[in-house]
């Protein structure tokens, strides 16, 4: 264990009761504004519980790069600027039917752990009432031939790997929809660093 | 490319905690599956260019009339676990009012809802990684957790940091609150210096002479394992 001289504060639930302070601001579910580069998507992210209720007071973060694989943050050191149409923060809290419906394209490729790159992926955070430490899960891409040689995807088991996946609507190819299961049956992978 | 260091045992909550049932149905069974750091934690949402209005920081001063309640004057410092300042972050609060009733819809504690407060406000900390606030105390509230169930009086916090892995949102306690030891979200977390550190103090130096009461409270944020050496390289 590494050094420290002070100790993380600890986290508590968001509560019920946030979204007349976080999540008044519905642009922050348009992440790319007209003339954002890439393939322009709509991303529903359904949050269920563990009977299968969907969850309607979650707060649903997305981080992601943008369409060429740049993310808008200092430790970026790609010798590029981010699309300046596309922003990679969106925050929404789902509505009554446990839904948060974002804007966004479809992230590009950045470096992975092993030099190599990874697998087009939205990191998401959950916070919501009974969770008293949000949960870290990504959206990958079902169909994406990247899938198969992504790092982090290889380190799930096998027959959970689904749970990560973003399936495309069968009629509307832009919108693709997200599950998140927080417990139980079909639970979807959370990761921890 | 520097790396965070894991959170110390004890000193987050439990995910699953029985008292406080809300958390049974919406936590994983299922271990959490351990990955490298890549650039998709070490990066995050900086929110450093939001543009904050300069009364912002300020939840009394929005309506005409001033809020009921006691006036408060809330500041402290954001630091990393290595005690350094976190510059240039976004804060964001929120609470119920001085009768402990929130303007959010699903509220149905019957206590007044406060025309002169909404209860919810923003500031960006400086280069000392202060952060200020101007408020009311809120009050305590009942909730259906368990028979006579009675949240302590909190504000609510959202910080950011400098990447994905330093997200935080979390509450800061009033001093000697009655209600610490019967409430199964404080006492979720099992190290007790943990909880403690989530207690503001009263603080007679930013107590405004026949205006308000001064309270301080430091957030420390995860820390990265960069030595001072790396820093330097940077």
């Amino acid at each position: 264990m590494s050094e420290r001289s002070l100790i993380a504060s600890a986290s508590q639930t968001i509560g019920p009761f946030y979204a007349f302070a976080l999540t008044t601001n519905t642009a922050l579910g348009v992440m790319a504004q007209s003339g954002a580069i890439g393939e322009r998507i709509e991303l529903v992210v359904h949050v269920v519980d563990g009977e299968s209720q969907s969850v309607a007071d979650a707060m649903v973060e997305l981080w992601q790069a943008d369409a060429s694989g740049k993310y808008q943050h200092p430790e970026d050191m790609q010798a590029r600027n981010p699309d300046p149409a596309f922003s990679g923060f969106g925050r929404l809290g789902t509505n009554a039917e446990g839904e948060a419906a974002f804007t966004t394209v479809k992230p590009g490729r950045v470096a992975g752990p092993d030099g190599g790159l990874q697998a087009p992926h939205i990191n998401v955070i959950v916070f919501a009432r009974g969770v008293l430490l949000h949960l870290y899960t990504r959206i990958y891409f079902a169909g994406d031939p990247a899938n198969k040689l992504d790092s982090v995807l290889a380190q799930v088991p096998e027959e959970r790997r689904s749970t990560l996946l973003a399936y495309p609507d069968r009629k509307r190819r832009e919108l693709w929809r997200f599950e998140i299961r927080l417990c139980g049956e079909g639970e979807t992978v959370f990761f921890d660093w | 490319m520097h790396s965070y260091k894991r959170t110390l045992p004890g000193t987050q909550p439990n995910r699953r905690h029985d008292a406080y049932r809300s958390t049974l149905l919406r936590n994983p069974r299922q271990p959490l599956i351990q990955i490298p750091q890549t650039l998709s934690e070490l990066t995050g949402p900086l929110c450093g260019d939001n543009p904050i209005g300069e009364s912002d920081n300020d939840l009394t001063c929005h309506f005409a009339e001033e809020p009921l309640g006691q006036r408060i004057h809330l500041s402290g410092r954001v630091l990393d676990e290595d005690g350094r300042p976190v510059r240039n972050t976004l804060v964001e609060i929120w609470q119920a009012n001085a009768a402990g009733r929130y303007n959010h819809p699903v509220d149905q504690h019957p206590a007044p809802l406060d025309p002169n407060f909404i209860g919810s406000g923003r500031a960006m900390t400086d280069d000392e990684g202060e952060y200020r606030f101007v408020t009311i105390r809120p009050g305590s509230y009942p909730w259906g957790n368990h028979y006579n169930a009675w949240r302590p009086a909190h504000i609510h916090f959202s910080l950011f940091g400098p990447s994905l892995l330093t997200r935080l949102i979390t509450q800061m306690y009033f001093p000697g609150d009655p209600l610490f030891d019967f409430d199964p979200i404080m006492q979720s977390i099992p190290d007790e210096d943990a909880r403690r550190r989530l207690i503001s103090r009263f603080d007679l130096e930013t107590t405004v002479p026949e205006r308000a009461l001064g309270f301080k409270w430091d957030i420390v944020l995860r820390g990265s394992g960069a030595t001072p050496f790396e820093d330097a390289g940077k």
